[in-house]
């Protein structure tokens, strides 16, 4: 019998060891999932600062100024239309005119050159969204875009990962809204029946057969 | 016995060894999320004015039967303001809803939601907005209205770039509506609608 190499602990210590590397792998893995579905990834709820701290809340909530004001292609286009500074100015040749927050807008105006605003909801580029369709549906703005409408600067409100993007499409009833409520941000999707809303997706024509998670209803 | 125990569990660890691995093969390739293509509003290294969507030059006009000079653009017949409306409008309820949304969105911001000129900017600035409950504007022809929200009058901005021309007619008839509705005869009222006002309702 040859000579033991290893002490008698040496059993525990592999074991413990053992133990630990599963521990080290299975931690790291839930430490980049959380990471991945955290704010620090996907950006919800972070505000990102822009050259005017245009606010929402003010101008929807408060002033109650349609959503189309601005969005004005939200109902015939992919994407719903970025304000341009004539946009602003419709009203700000007139009011506030000489805060120094706009002194960015007021001199757009003056030279051409755009407002270089940071976007908040950037889909990859091989995901083509259409807002018209949506709308058209009965996808009010507040399903995807949060309550926009109580936030001064704009955050993103889902993190827009595809599984989420699907659970609609494979669930429309769950989200559906009257055509005239798009644009109500305070809707309740509650307020109305499951049976109420699957029959607003019958008469919406919405297709219930599976064809909306097609990989190409998105993909192109 | 302990030592091909022991063996064994070495060789198991060792076959799963290729694990760690599979962490180069999920790893970022983001490639394909920005592809060089451009999409609205974003920005363009390429233009000197840095934006992708480029201003169209001046005199351009879109691909179809387009007629820049026709009624339904200009809200003229052969250069005076047209006193009714062009022959691809029709006249019906949901041309009279879709104005009022429309109207709502575009204009109520100023002059108010039944158009008396107390809109929410309207009070907050300086300015007086036109109300549009006036001898001048009850009478004046329906092109007039089409002419002001495409071309913009005294402060008021040019709307052409944000309503569409079929939009713009949806308004100027949702606005005769309006009109109606702050001006109306009680002769012109049903029995039942004068017990509604009676009643306050």
């Amino acid at each position: 019998m040859s000579a033991q190499i290893f002490p008698r602990n040496a059993n525990a210590i592999f074991l413990a060891s053992l133990f630990g590397l599963v521990m080290l792998v299975v931690g790291t893995i839930a430490a980049m999932v959380g990471f991945y579905l955290s704010p620090w990834y996907t950006d919800v709820g972070v505000a990102k600062a822009q050259p005017v701290p245009f606010s929402h809340k003010h101008h929807v909530s408060e002033l109650k100024i349609d959503c189309r004001y601005c969005h004005a292609t939200v109902e015939k286009a992919a994407t719903a239309g970025f304000p341009a500074t004539e946009t602003c100015m419709s009203c700000h040749s007139q009011v506030w005119t000489t805060s120094p927050l706009l002194e960015v807008v007021r001199t757009s105006y003056q030279t051409g050159e755009p407002v270089v605003w940071n976007r908040i909801y950037d889909l990859p580029d091989f995901v083509y969204f259409n807002h018209s369709i949506h709308v058209a549906k009965g996808i009010g703005c507040s399903s995807c875009h949060g309550r926009i409408d109580q936030q001064q600067l704009a955050a993103k409100a889902q993190p827009l990962y595809m599984g989420w993007c699907l659970g609609c499409h494979r669930a429309p009833e769950d989200h559906i809204r009257p055509r005239e409520e798009v644009f109500n941000m305070e809707w309740d999707v509650n307020s109305l029946s499951l049976a109420e809303r699957q029959r607003l997706v019958i008469e919406y024509q919405i297709p219930t057969d599976g064809r909306l998670t097609n990989c190409f209803v998105c993909h192109r | 016995m302990v030592h091909s125990v022991r063996r064994s569990i070495f060789t198991r660890i060792a076959r799963l060894a290729w694990l760690p691995l599979c962490f180069l093969l999920v790893a970022c390739h983001v490639d394909m999320y920005d592809q060089p293509k451009y999409k609205p509003n974003d920005v363009s290294n390429f233009f000197p004015d840095g934006r992708a969507m480029q201003p169209p030059p001046a005199n351009t006009v879109p691909l179809n039967s387009y007629n820049p000079d026709s009624p339904l653009m200009t809200g003229r017949i052969e250069g005076q303001l047209a006193d009714q409306l062009p022959p691809e409008i029709k006249l019906d309820a949901a041309l009279l809803a879709h104005g009022q949304s429309r109207y709502n969105a575009f204009c109520a911001p100023c002059h108010g939601l039944v158009g008396d000129g107390n809109g929410v900017i309207a009070y907050r600035g300086p300015m007086t907005v036109t109300s549009l409950h006036n001898d001048r504007l009850r009478t004046v022809q329906i092109g007039y209205f089409f002419d002001v929200i495409t071309n913009g009058i005294g402060k008021m901005y040019s709307y052409a770039s944000r309503i569409p021309p079929e939009d713009r007619w949806a308004i100027a008839v949702y606005v005769r509506a309006l009109q109606l509705s702050q001006n109306a005869d009680v002769a012109l009222l049903t029995e039942a609608e004068l017990q509604q006002v009676r009643a306050g309702r």
